[in-house]
Formats: C-alpha cells, structure tokens, sequence
C-alpha cells in the first residue's frame, strides 16, 4: 500500500509538492479517490490527497458565488446550497459509482479537475462553465491562483477553463470558486415509451429547438430501463425518452401543454409529476442503471443527431446498451467483456462520424493496454504535451492518467 | 458603438526592432507574393485605417497589413512570419477598447474581415460554422428567420467580429442568462504561429484533452489566429419585457437586485445607471427616465402571460426598498421607451464630452461603498463620472468624462480609471469584465496577480507562441516576460 498523504493547508500541498519536483518523485493526485479506477493505470511513489483541505470559504446566495477549499465533500457543499435554495447547476453525475469507486464521497475539487457535467449540461453549460477562480499547485510546488470570485471576468489566461478536465495530470487544485444557481420550484417530465433511437433522438433535438428551455433530454434503451428502480419506469418493457421541464410551476405547466402539442405525432406523451421527476432524474444522475456491472462501459460524446449512427454502427459488431444524454449528443455505452473493450471498432467508428469517445470502466490490464482517452491530432498532442510541461515540467502528477508519457 | 479616445501616455510601447522595419521592403514582396497585391496593404494612406482600434489615444503605423481570404493563406503568412521573426498583430474589425488591436511599427497586422461566409447552419443540432470576420450580429441574423439567435450580444456587435469577440471573450448585457463567449463557441479553427493548422472541439458539447479552446479563447490574439468557429445558437425565447425601476439611493438598488436573484428568478438582463448616467441620457434620448438617484431596468422572457407574472413577482419584490418608480412595458413601444436610454448611453455621454470607458467587475455587495469611492476619486482628479452597471454579474463601467484636447485633463483621467480598477479589485473583483487587458491594463496585472500566477499565465502564452511573437506588447507587463519564456524552455528541453 502505497502512502497517502492529506495535506491541512496549500502551504503544505506546496511544500510535498516542491520536494517530489526536485526529486522528480512522481504521485498520485486525488480527492478522496473514488474515481481512482477511471484512466489509465500510473505508476507511482506516493498519492496526495485533498481531502483534509475542507471547508466552505465564501457563500453569497445573493450573488450566485460559493467557494469551498478542494477537499470539501460535494455532498456537504451541495446540502449547504440546498439549504438556500440553491444548487450546482450542472448537475455533476455521480462517475465514481459505475467504475468501482465510492459512491457519494466525490470532493468538489475533483469535480471540477474532471469537468464532471450532467444532464443540465445543454441548457446551463459543463462544470467548467461554473468555475470562476481557483487556488492551485503546479509541478514544481508553486501555488498561484486565476480568475476570481465574479461572473465576468476576462484577466488575463482562463486557467480555469485549462485546469477543468485535467484529471490532475496539471496542478493540485486547492480552492475552488464557483457559480451557484437557485434551485428550479417546480421540475416536470414528458416521457415517451417504446420509440427507436433514431426517432427518439428526433424528438429531443425538436424539442431542444422549442423556446422551452429543456433542462434534460435523454433516451435509454429497454435493457437500462430495465435496471432503473424508478417506480413508474422500471416495469417498462421498452426503451423511454424523457424530456425534464423546470422553472416556475406556471411556465412549466404551460410550456408542458406546447410541447405536448408540439410532439403528439411521436406516440402517447406520458407525464411524470414534480416527485417523480425528481426520482427519475437524481437516478439518472447517480448513472444508476450503469451501476453494478463489470461490463466496459464508454463516454461518447458527439454531434446529436449523429448519436444514432454512431452507436448503429458500434452495434454492428457488438451487443451493447446505450443511454443517451445531451439530447444525443453524450452517449453511455455499456459492452460485452473483450480484451480491448471494443476499443478497436469503436475509435474505428469515431474516426468516420466524428466525437471523441473515453473508456470509463474495464480492468486495469485493458485499460493500460488501450487508448482510455481519445487520441490527439498530432498538431493537438504536440500543443497538450508542452501545456503539460508548462504546469508540471518533471512529469510527476498522475503521470500518465490520460495519455501515455504525458 | 463606445470609444475611448484622448492623447493619453501612461502605457509604454517598446521600441520598434529597427532591423525588421528596415527590411520592409523585401517583406511586402513576400506577402503579396504569399497572397497576392489585392491582399496586401503598404502604402502609408493605407495602413493610416489600421493605426489603432477603439482606444485611439494610442496609434501606431503598422509595418504592413494583410487581409487573407483562407486559413491556408493565414498559416503561409504566419510561417513566414515566424522564420523571419517578425511580430504580427490580429484584427477583427478593430472595436477593442483596451488597445486589443493596436498594431506596431515592427508588425504586421493579419485582419480577417474578408473571411466572412457563413459556413452551415444546422437547427437539428443548433450549430453554425462561421468564417470569424464575420460581424457579431450577422450571425443573429442569419438564423433569424428560424427563431434562433447567437448569445453573446456586446453593444459594438453592429460592428465587431466574432474573431474579436473571441480574442477578448466578449460578453454582452445578456449574458446573466447565456453566458459570455467562451460558453457558446463549440469548435475552433486556429493557426499557431509556425503555420499548423488545428481544430480545437467541433459540434458536439465537449472536446478530449485538455481544454486548448478554452485557453485560446479570451487569449487577446496571443496564442494564434482563429479562422473558423462553430458556435452555439439558441432559440429565441417567446417574448422579452423589460421593466424599469427609480430609487432613491444606489444602496437601494443593489439590495433589490440581490432580492430579485435571491429569489431564483434570473432575468435575462438586469442594468443600472446611476443619476448622472440617467441625466445624460434622458437629455438626449428622452426615454421618460425618472430623475432619481439609481435606476434599473431589469428584462425577462417567456410568454406574455409567463413575463406578466414575473414582473409582477419582481415588483413585489422591489416594494420594501421603496422604489420612487415602477414602470413596466405593455407593449413593444413601451419597451424600446425604456431600452432607449440605456442603448443611447455611450452616444449620449460622448454627445456631452470626451469620456474613458472603464471595465472592473465588483461583488454585487460592494456597490454601494464602490460607487461612494468612485465619485471620491473622480472629485480628486476633478471629473466627473458616470455610471453604467451590468448588475447582475456585477460588470461596472464608470465612463470618466474629460476633455481630450486637454493632456492634463487626459492624463487624469487616465490616472482616476487606473485608481477604479484597483478599486475594483481590492473589493474582490477584477480588472476586466469584457473589453481585456490589452495594452490599457497591461500595467495593472500586478495589482490582481502576483508573480507566480503571472508566471504560471506567461508559461502557458510560451506553449501557443514560443517566440511570443504574437500580439506583442500586450496582457502580460514588459517586466518580467523573460524569466517566464526562459522557465519553459528549459524544461521543455
């Protein structure tokens, strides 16, 4: 068992941090560590947890801003939001659960290091969309801090935006600020049973053309729904296509009657009331019919209406289960065991109708053997190794988590 | 559209590398043999319509200018310009007001305008590939027709490029609801200094890796020369009302912003003006604005009965901090009524006097002490100051009315702007909300970040622009620049 440390301060973090860069010592960055299992597998002295570095900083409901220091547990922050009404709006789904990691221990920190976005995701952007400043550590121990506690700011490099989604591979987060917004009063859902994808992916880009604001628009097909414990849904033997509608109970009532207007061609148009929404979609988020199996399962992320195509022509040469978020355009892909994952077939796949597609569950030996990430374009991977190099100069923070030697 | 205009002198420019513009000459020769004569300017009348932006205080005659029709011609200009190593400036349509654009004597200045089309639209997946010299509001207005419109709404967006509004990460008065540029662009085209052409995201909501657009976006032209965007574009919503509220004290004002907000309702747009913004446009534009101490107009969407019963719900809310005025729009007249000062303002002011169009962002918290201070250190410098206010995400323009011909007077008001950005950010606020940094606030970075987070900025400019020949002399101090190129290339070696 390797050690893990958990620094109390970002002096601290600095410190450790500084040592290993002189002695090129290289470590395992993490929060609590229950999304260990997704990347590839790194080879390391030593992990450095956040997770003594706890604490809400600043919360100004008035303003929409919280920070939090990076280890603080989402779960806390977000009953603390809760408590004024108010949430993270993108709405991070809960990654850990389906690759083996504990469930409902996330750090905000990590959250945004791995720009975790859920459904809400097409209606009020990605984490990164949220982060408004943060306080970090780089390769070589130095702290130093970007952004800030306002919405607008334009100040020099957005580092924010280049620290979202590094997977630790740049800097140790240490503090992060971000936007908060008001909880919805009143959350509704349009359901409708049986559709085949491509038509029911049809239906979710119409309505995401509407004036409606749709928070969510998903499609599962039969065999997930079969896993979901929702207890309208789970006795459906067919594939369901939900369409989430939250605001003031007033606007939701109405816009529901448009949209139904808008939609009845495509079949009877079930509705679920405000509790059961809120069921359906808090499962939905926590990716529970994903849970529980040890079947490779890939993030795709695409152009919507391409989403179909994409997973057709993946099920050409595989069973598979497919859920659909973003109104298609972000696809759960859930495979039979083989010794690549299907790695092979879908980069193939890829390659022909565009999108990038991550491997986020497999053991440890087909994820060292296969690319987990998608792979750069050379002039990309060029820009992203002197980036790497830029924060983290001896290579000694998750050493190659995302890419090989990067 | 707003300028900021005056002989001011407090930001340095170095000094032109004699040697390159010696070889001027021979240079010219392999642009118009890289792009052809049309597509070169080097006469002196020429290069005049590109010695500055919208900061016109600041003017330099640029070596020479190129308006490439392709990204191919883009990298040929900007491999040749790197081997030869000479700097280059990118140009939209030259609105900055920070000196974003302002050329050099030893640059070369690659303007996109000619690269305008737009490319596809698609409503299924409400995407639209544009050429980025295209104006702002000609991407509206190309999928107007179907409903849909592009977020980001700066008030130059009759003239600005989305390249411009890409290099700055432009917001708008919309942008409470939808974001600044950096949430709606989807994929990017950009050449790097050495010619290499790459595609950053595309038309789906994410991109592997790291995040380079999002770097490159908002990077003031320092990391490379974008070429094509794709963008998000949104259905319009049903209707928009706005209603305009007058109160007595700016105080006032801002708690009832903060009760609108803390009650979960986001209004598309929430803007204030405090009582000399409000005379200035009232004697111009004649919008009926009451003559009180702060006013807001606050705009939500929806439906006719979906926006009744909002700003119903927000003058309720209003009540307890005893509004001198409540006027809500009932019909579309009504609504351009109350817009119409607010859109005259920069007109209205400069119809008055020279004026410096300043850009902090502040907690809404603070507004009330900040503006109190404002007017303290415009008395001090003995000018006069106007206020206009994005009060929902707290993005402050104080416009610092002066006399231009008047050096004195210029260099105060130059002096009063950088003692409110400081303002700005001892309160907990930045520098810049929405115009950049430029060359204007290059000096101030120090006053926001210390030197390893200007460190850790400067290394990332060296990955995009080893040579940092890129936009040159803006963003990051002059102090200081080598340490920074020196720390990267050694590690990288």
């Amino acid at each position: 068992m390797l050690s893990d440390v958990r620094p109390v301060d970002e002096r601290e973090v600095s410190r450790i941090l500084t040592e290993a860069w002189e002695r090129k010592v290289p470590l395992e960055l993490k929060g609590a560590g229950s999304k260990h299992n997704i990347g590839r597998p790194m080879t390391t002295s030593f992990s450095l947890s956040t997770r003594a570095l706890r604490g809400i900083t600043l919360y100004e409901p008035n303003e929409m801003v919280m920070a939090a220091r990076a280890g603080t547990p989402l779960a806390q922050l977000e009953t603390s939001l809760a408590e004024r009404g108010q949430m993270l709006a993108f709405e991070p789904s809960n990654l850990a659960s389906v690759a083996g990691g504990e469930a409902n221990a996330a750090t905000i920190g990590a959250v945004f290091a791995t720009n975790l976005s859920g459904a809400r995701r097409i209606m009020v952007g990605a984490a990164r969309d949220h982060l408004l400043g943060v306080r970090a550590v780089n390769g070589r121990g130095e702290l130093f801090k970007a952004g800030g506690r306002v919405m607008k700011n334009v100040t020099g490099v957005d580092l924010c935006r280049g620290l979202s989604g590094s997977w630790g591979t740049l800097a140790a987060l240490s503090e992060v600020t971000f936007k908060v917004l008001p909880i919805p009063e009143h959350t509704e859902t349009l359901v409708l049973l049986g559709l085949p994808d491509e038509i029911a992916i049809e239906v979710l880009c119409t309505a995401m053309g509407t004036p409606y604001e749709i928070s969510a628009a998903v499609h599962l097909q039969a065999p997930l729904v079969a896993r979901l414990e929702h207890e309208g849904l789970r006795g459906q033997k067919g594939a369901v296509t939900a369409l989430r509608l939250e605001n003031f109970k007033r606007s939701v009532v109405y816009r529901k009657a448009k949209l139904k207007a808008l939609l009845k061609a495509y079949g009877e148009i079930h509705d679920l009331d405000h509790d059961n929404s809120l069921a359906l979609w808090q499962e939905l988020r926590a990716l529970s019919p994903l849970q529980g199996s040890e079947a490779p399962l890939w993030r795709i992320s695409t152009t919507p209406s391409t989403g179909p195509k994409v997973v057709a022509a993946i099920a050409r040469y595989m069973e598979l289960s497919a859920f659909y978020d973003w109104a298609g355009g972000l696809i759960w892909l859930e495979l039979p065991p083989t010794t690549d994952a299907g790695a092979a077939d879908i980069r193939r796949v890829i390659a022909t109708h565009g999108g990038h597609a991550t491997l986020i569950r497999a053991a440890a030996e087909v994820r060292a053997a296969v690319d987990v990430f998608q792979p750069l374009e050379p002039g990309v991977e060029a820009l992203s190794r002197r980036l790497k190099t830029a924060f983290d100069p001896a290579g000694i923070l998750n050493p190659g988590r995302m890419y090989a030697d990067l | 559209m707003p300028e900021n205009k005056a002989a001011m002198s407090r930001v340095v420019l170095p000094e032109p590398d004699r040697a390159i513009i010696a070889r001027r000459d021979s240079i010219v020769a392999e642009l118009r043999r890289l792009l052809g004569g049309e597509a070169v300017i080097a006469d002196e009348v020429g290069r005049r319509t590109y010695e500055t932006d919208a900061l016109t205080a600041y003017r330099r005659l640029p070596l020479a200018v190129v308006l490439p029709g392709t990204t191919e011609e883009v990298a040929g200009v900007l491999r040749y310009c790197q081997q030869g190593g000479i700097k280059v400036v990118a140009r939209g349509a030259g609105t900055s007001l920070s000196g974003g654009a302002l050329p050099a004597e030893d640059a070369v200045v690659i303007g996109v305008s000619r690269m305008n089309r737009v490319l596809a639209i698609d409503y299924v997946n409400r995407v639209a590939r544009v050429e980025v010299g295209i104006t702002n509001l000609a991407i509206s207005e190309a999928v107007k027709s179907a409903g849909f419109f592009y977020a980001p709404d700066p008030s130059s967006q009759l003239a600005c490029t989305l390249a411009g509004n890409i290099g700055m990460n432009s917001g708008g008065a919309h942008c409470l609801k939808y974001g600044v540029t950096t949430n709606n662009v989807l994929g990017l085209k950009m050449v790097l200094i050495d010619g290499t052409i790459i595609e950053l995201g595309g038309s789906h909501l994410d991109a592997p890796g790291y995040d380079l657009m999002g770097l490159a976006i908002g990077s003031e032209g320092q990391f490379g020369i974008v070429t094509e965007a794709t963008v998000r574009i949104l259905r319009a919503a049903e209707g928009a009302r706005p209603m305009l509220l007058g109160f007595d004290s700016s105080e006032a004002a801002g708690q009832c912003v903060s009760a609108i907000i803390g009650s979960g309702i986001i209004p598309v747009a929430i803007e204030f003006m405090d009582r000399p913004a409000i005379r200035v446009c009232e004697a111009f534009a004649k919008a009926g604005y009451p003559d009180v101490e702060a006013l807001l107009i606050v705009e939500v969407e929806g439906s006719n009965a979906e926006m009744t019963a909002l700003l119903d719900t927000i003058g309720e809310l209003a009540k307890p901090f005893q509004p001198r005025q409540i006027r809500v729009s009932q019909s579309a007249e009504q609504s351009a009524a109350i817009w119409k000062g607010r859109k005259a303002a920069f007109g209205a002011i400069g119809r008055i006097s020279d004026y410096y169009c300043m850009d902090g962002t502040i907690p809404l918290g603070k507004l009330g002490e900040v503006l109190v201070e404002i007017a303290r250190i415009g008395d001090k410098h003995g000018l006069r100051v106007a206020n206009i206010f994005h009060a929902g995400d707290g993005n402050l323009h104080p416009l610092i009315l002066y006399d231009a011909n008047d050096a004195q007077q210029a260099d105060k008001a130059e002096q009063a702007g950088a003692e409110m950005l400081e303002l700005c950010v001892a309160v907990g606020g930045c520098l810049t909300g929405e115009h950049g940094v430029g060359i204007e606030k290059r000096d101030l970075m120090r006053v926001q970040f210390d030197a390893s987070d200007l460190a850790q900025q400067m290394r990332i400019k060296t990955v995009f622009d080893p040579d940092w020949l890129l936009n040159p002399a803006k963003v990051f101090p002059l102090e200081g620049r080598t340490e920074a190129v020196k720390s990267t290339s050694l590690a990288a070696a």
